[in-house]
Parts: structure tokens; C-alpha cells; sequence
């Protein structure tokens, strides 16, 4: 996994050393009901950091106390990621993706960015998971300060709203691994989704709504639209979309 | 295709088979046994069997969970037919029916006999409020339940009450155990999670609390299909000790070929005081019991009561905190090979009790006689249906039980050859797909 054949490796563009996103075809969709067969840590102690991070975990480093704080729900082809990695380079982020080959591109994508840009995207992996059911096996209670679900899978018919990845009974999960204080950031270019992901966060008792101010003055919330892929499709559209940002409350 | 076809509705069939399950009153007022859609209770005051009242004629399909409230005055029972009923345990009326989207998993009432729980097969649990229940009113009311918390659409295999009612805990298939906070508002949530208990390699099938004088919040154990039980601090989620139990039950039964699938603990259920845990496992003819030590926070194995004479593995055990003895029953539901369409067996455990010294385990427990047993022939007439059961009974029921367990909990595998078919093989690309035959 660690290994980089970017000279080689005919998926990767010759010019960039990016991989191409022609080799990476996968579904618009997967379905967060079926069984999963890939392997998930039984608890998030035996999440190997080393392997994602092998710079900041190597044995020279003390990199041991570090915990991930910042994740991807549903990272996609990994814009997000990218741009926040260079944002807070101290900060250990992961993208969580189910699409298998997704998450192919986006592992290829770090390591080719962390080859031509020596130093840089250290702190940023990929892990692919059904984080609709495992998100506590990967991380402890109060553990992240960010969460990020950008341009989710709208699931219309109201027979598949519990396949919705914003739903009230998995906001309590959310609210588990977020620590008082951290912050969850949704966006949509689907206004009944839109509606749906911020009701689901008013009506929660454990979460309240940033402040125009607030909002105003995170470096964050200017990425939501722009840097990632669904975002910049939707911008060159001129679509509209629909941001909910809420912080975790004591209760 | 066609072969494939019958294996699907094979494994259908199968999963069907219920296990029979018992419950105890706490003061052993009455024992309660639940085979197939029939609820059969004998009542020790009166020495004969209770009647059940329900305009409504009872459950319809399979029982999949039973239980009476900690005050004994309320008994609950859920299953197949997505109905819970709510028995008042004098008059046994029932009292309450709610009608659940789902089938229904599992059942709790709250310390106070305020709130009744229960999780269906989608991994939602519900609360209904009962703070209006009324000895006096005759007709069933039929209640509403609202959804207070899910596990992601994953079976939840059983709900508890922790001993202080601060919490509820939810067991399920996909190898987790949740602490959420009981909030004295339920009917708008359970939202605070407190923990996870995360370490099995399988579902959780089972959970019993242990908890003693010096320790009254109580330990957490759990049983599962990776044939282990193991002690929690549960508002830690912590792991505080793992007792590989599969080894204990295949020494056994060495004889038989080894299998694959992991020997699964079934049930479990504690004294009292917390000292003595037992543990009902596939395959393993008898009960075994583990020893827990609150100080040293650990768990062991203390004795294996084997029981003589029958091949009887039981799929329900439970005790009065009142009386030092286990109660188990074996038996399934709706067995196609045998005559007997249902089967229950129940045998007692003596010496399940309260008491430090290794030696009086050791000892004093074991399997009783039927005609020791308190009720005698009445109450085995009553529970089983009939009083002698044949040999051949058993080992069907026996593997019947496993498998329907198996195929509802295990996740399959299949090797990704047999995906790639199965992606091809999908309705949208029916029709253009070539004959396998």
C-alpha cells in the first residue's frame, strides 16, 4: 500500500503524477445495507495509524499520542481532503468512502501528492467503510473536532430515508465521537435534502447552529463548496446549494 | 440459478425455528415458558398452570423474547407476529398491546415499571410510556411506541436495563454493545451515548449485569457468537477480562468432527450477587459456570454441570433472585423432520447460589430429578406438553436452533467468484444474463 510506482504506473497521469480518474470508474451509489466484506477494526484501539501515517507514526517520531481529528464522510474523490490537509497541517484527517474504488483513487491520490510534494499531505489518509455502521469502531468518544458530510447521497423515496447518512438516530453516533465544542458540516445541492439535514440537526438536543459571525470567520466553510469535485460540478451549474454547520453542545 | 434458488429457500425455512425460551418471577411466584407462538405459564401458588386472558388470542407467530419486570408484577412478550404484549402477572390480562413496524427482537422494562422497551429487527429500539397502567381496568390498551435510539440497521439480539436504570443496553449483530443514557424523558430519545463496548469478533448474542452490595452499578457480561464471554465496565466500555468458553465445550464433545463456526454462547444469566454467572453454549449438553471476581475484576470458569441421561442443551436459562436455582429449557419451534411440532424440555439447576468457597460449587450444583423439581409433574406436564420426550427430539431440535441461529446472525461469506455471479445475476440485468444450467 505504501509502495509508489508513480514513473510506471500507466494510471497515473504522465505530466502530474496523479492517478486518472478514467481508471477509477465506479458507481454513483453503494448501499449502506448490504453486509459489508472488508475488514473493520474491532475497536479503535486497533486502528493502525502507522500504516496511514507512516511519516508522523514512524519510530523516530513521536507521533504516538496524535489521534485523528478531523474525518470524510463520504470522502468521494478526496477534494476536501486535499485542500484541508495543507490548511491544518498539524491535524491528522481521514476520508471514510465505501465505493471501493473511490477509495482506490483517492489512496493513490495521497501517495502521489505525498511524493511530489515532500512533507506534505502527511497527516491525510483514506480508509474505506461503512461509517454509517462502523464510525464507533474507529473512534473513541469525543475524539474529533470536525466532521464533514458534503453532497451525500440525497436517497429521495421515502422508503430509503433511513439510508440517509444524516438521520436522527445516527446523529447520536456522531455526537459520540465529536468532542463538546466540534463542529459538523453538511452541504447538499438538493434543496429536500438540504431541508431534511438541517432539521435533523435543529431538533437534536445535543448540536446548535453556528452564528452568522461564526460562520463567517471559518476558513472551513469556504471549502464546503469549492474545493471538492460535487462541489465545483455544482458551481460550474450555477447550481444552488444548501450548508447546515452545527456545533456539539453539552447537554 | 435453480440450485442456488433451493439453497435460499432452505435456509428460509430454517431460520424460521425459534428456540424456546423460560423466565422466572423474581420471588418465583410463577415460571413462563415460551415455545413457538405459545405462552405457557404455571403458577407455583396454586400449583397448576395460569390462563391466559387476551381478547386479542395471544401471539400469533413465534416468541422471540419474554420477561417479567423487576417489581414481578408486569410480564412482557414479543416476537414473530411484530405484536409486545404487556401481562399483569395476578390476573395474567393483558394489560397492553402495541403493535411494532417489525419483528420484535428483544424486551426491558424499566427498574420502575414506568417504561417498557423493545427492539425490532432493523436495529430500532422503541419505548412505550406505561406510567398509566391500572389494575383495575379490564380491556387491553393499545399502545404507541416511539423510537428512542437504533444500531444501523443491525439486529439487536437484547436489551438491559443497567441495575441503577441509568442506562440501557443494546446488544447486536454486528459484534456491538451500546451504553446509552436512560433519560427521564424517554418518549423524546435516547441522544447520549456513554459508551461502546467493542472487542467481540462476532454478534453479541447474550447480556446479563452482575452487580453486588459493594458494587451496585454492577459489572456487564456479555456472550457471543465467537465463543467468549467477557466482563465490561460498561460506562467505560472497557474490557476488563475475556473467557474463552468454546474450548471448555468442545472438550466435551470431542468426538464429534470439528467445525468451522465457533460454538456460540446462547444465554446467560447471573446470581444475585454477582458471583456466579451461567452460561448456556451450542453444543455443550449442560450449563457451564464462571466465577466473577469484582475486586480482581475477572472472570472464570468454576464448573461444568453436565446433565446425564439426555442430550440436553439449553437455548434459555434464568433464575429467581430469591431461590438458588437455574432454570433451563431446551426446545424449538416449528421442527418439520419429528412428529412433535414443538418441543420444550425444562431441567433445574440446583445450587445456584450465593456463596465464595470454590468448593460448594463444586459440589452442590447439579441437575436435579423431575420429580424434585418445585411444581413436580404438574408444572412439567404444563411447560413441556407432555412429560417424556424422545432422544431423537433433542438432537434435532438441537441442530435446528444452531442453524436458524447461524443463518440469522452470522454474516455470509461468500467468495468473490460467487459476488461477481451474484452482482450478474442482479433483477436489472435478469434478462441478458446467459442460463447456468
Amino acid at each position: 500500500m505504501l509502495e509508489h510506482e508513480s514513473v510506471s504506473n500507466p494510471t497515473h497521469s504522465k505530466t502530474t503524477g496523479l492517478p486518472r480518474k478514467r481508471f477509477y470508474r465506479a458507481r454513483a451509489h453503494s448501499n449502506p445495507l448490504s453486509d459489508s466484506h472488508f475488514p473493520v477494526p474491532t475497536s479503535p484501539s486497533q486502528f493502525d495509524c502507522t500504516v496511514h501515517y507512516p511519516k508522523i507514526f514512524s519510530p523516530d517520531k513521536s507521533g504516538g499520542a496524535k489521534k485523528i481529528e478531523f474525518a470524510d464522510i463520504g470522502c468521494g474523490f478526496g477534494g476536501l481532503l486535499i485542500s484541508l490537509s495543507t490548511l491544518f497541517p498539524d491535524t491528522l484527517m481521514i476520508g471514510m468512502e465505501l465505493r471501493d474504488k473511490v477509495t482506490e483513487y483517492v489512496k493513490e491520490r495521497i501517495l502521489a501528492l505525498r511524493a511530489s510534494n515532500p512533507g506534505q499531505y502527511e497527516n491525510v489518509s483514506v480508509v474505506r467503510t461503512n461509517s454509517m455502521k462502523y464510525i464507533p469502531n474507529y473512534f473513541e468518544k469525543a475524539q474529533l473536532t470536525k466532521m464533514f458530510f458534503l453532497f451525500p447521497d440525497p436517497h429521495f423515496k421515502e422508503k430509503n430515508h433511513r439510508r440517509r447518512v444524516i438521520s436522527p438516530h445516527l446523529l447520536d453516533e456522531y455526537a459520540y465521537v465529536l468532542k463538546v465544542g466540534g463542529i459538523i458540516y453538511t452541504i447538499t445541492d438538493v434543496e429536500e435534502l438540504g431541508v431534511w439535514m438541517n432539521s435533523c440537526l435543529e431538533s437534536h438536543p445535543l448540536f446548535e447552529p453556528l452564528s452568522e459571525e461564526e460562520l463567517e470567520a471559518d476558513p472551513v466553510v469556504k471549502l464546503l463548496s469549492s474545493a471538492t469535485e460535487e462541489g465545483q460540478k455544482v458551481a460550474r451549474n450555477d447550481g444552488q446549494t444548501f450548508q447546515a454547520v452545527y456545533r456539539r453542545i453539552s447537554h | 440459478m435453480e440450485d442456488h434458488d433451493i439453497e435460499e429457500t432452505e435456509q428460509k425455512l430454517e431460520a424460521e425455528v425459534a428456540p424456546a425460551l423460560i423466565a422466572l418471577h423474581p420471588n418465583q411466584k410463577s415460571v413462563s415458558v415460551a415455545v413457538g407462538s405459545g405462552l405457557r405459564i404455571f403458577n407455583f401458588q396454586y400449583g397448576s398452570a395460569a390462563q391466559l386472558l387476551d381478547e386479542n388470542g395471544g401471539h400469533k407467530d413465534s416468541i422471540r423474547a419474554i420477561g417479567y419486570s423487576n417489581s414481578g408484577k408486569l410480564f412482557v412478550s414479543g416476537g414473530d407476529d411484530k405484536l409486545v404484549k404487556v401481562w399483569d402477572t395476578n390476573s395474567w390480562r393483558c394489560v397492553y398491546s402495541v403493535v411494532s413496524e417489525k419483528r420484535v427482537t428483544s424486551l426491558a422494562v424499566s427498574g420502575d415499571d414506568k417504561f417498557l422497551c423493545f427492539s425490532d429487527k432493523f436495529g430500532v429500539v422503541y419505548v412505550v410510556d406505561i406510567r398509566d397502567y391500572n389494575e383495575e381496568k379490564s380491556a387491553t390498551v393499545d399502545k404507541k411506541a416511539v423510537p428512542i435510539l437504533s444500531h444501523y440497521c443491525s439486529i439487536i439480539t437484547r436489551l438491559e436495563f443497567s441495575p441503577d436504570g441509568k442506562y440501557i443496553v443494546s446488544a447486536d449483530r454486528d459484534f456491538k454493545i451500546r451504553v446509552t443514557l436512560f433519560p427521564k424523558e424517554p418518549l423524546k430519545g435516547a441522544h447520549e451515548i456513554q459508551s461502546f463496548c467493542l472487542g467481540h469478533t462476532e454478534f453479541v448474542s447474550c447480556l446479563a449485569f452482575v452487580s453486588c452490595q459493594d458494587y451496585s452499578q454492577g459489572l456487564l457480561v456479555s456472550g457471543s457468537g465467537d465463543s467468549t464471554v467477557r466482563l465490561w465496565d460498561y460506562a467505560s466500555g472497557s474490557l476488563l477480562d475475556t473467557c474463552e468458553v468454546g474450548a471448555k465445550a468442545g472438550l466435551l464433545h470431542s468426538d464429534q468432527k470439528q467445525e468451522e463456526v465457533l460454538t456460540a454462547v446462547t444465554d446467560l444469566c447471573a446470581t444475585s450477587d454477582g458471583s456466579l454467572v451461567a452460561a448456556a453454549i451450542q453444543s455443550l449438553p449442560g450449563i457451564l459456570l464462571l466465577r466473577c471476581n469484582f475486586s480482581a475484576r475477572t472472570l472464570s470458569i468454576a464448573k461444568v454441570v453436565s446433565v446425564a441421561g439426555e442430550t440436553f442443551i439449553p437455548t434459555s436459562i434464568a433464575a429467581a433472585s430469591s431461590v438458588p436455582l437455574l432454570w433451563m429449557v431446551m426446545g424449538a419451534s416449528s421442527l418439520s423432520t419429528t412428529n412433535s411440532a414443538l418441543l420444550a424440555r425444562v431441567r433445574v439447576v440446583s445450587g445456584f447460589a450465593a456463596d465464595h468457597s470454590e468448593s460448594f460449587v463444586a459440589e452442590s450444583s447439579s441437575v436435579i430429578e423431575d420429580r424434585e423439581i418445585p411444581g413436580g409433574e404438574p408444572l412439567l406436564q404444563e411447560l413441556q406438553g407432555k412429560l417424556s420426550i424422545g432422544e431423537e427430539a433433542f438432537s434435532t431440535a438441537a441442530e435446528a436452533v444452531k442453524t436458524a441461529m447461524r443463518n440469522l446472525l452470522i454474516k455470509k461469506q461468500y467468495s468473490t467468484e460467487r459476488r461477481e455471479l451474484r452482482k450478474r445475476g442482479r433483477n436489472d440485468k435478469k434478462n441478458q444474463s446467459p442460463t447456468l444450467s
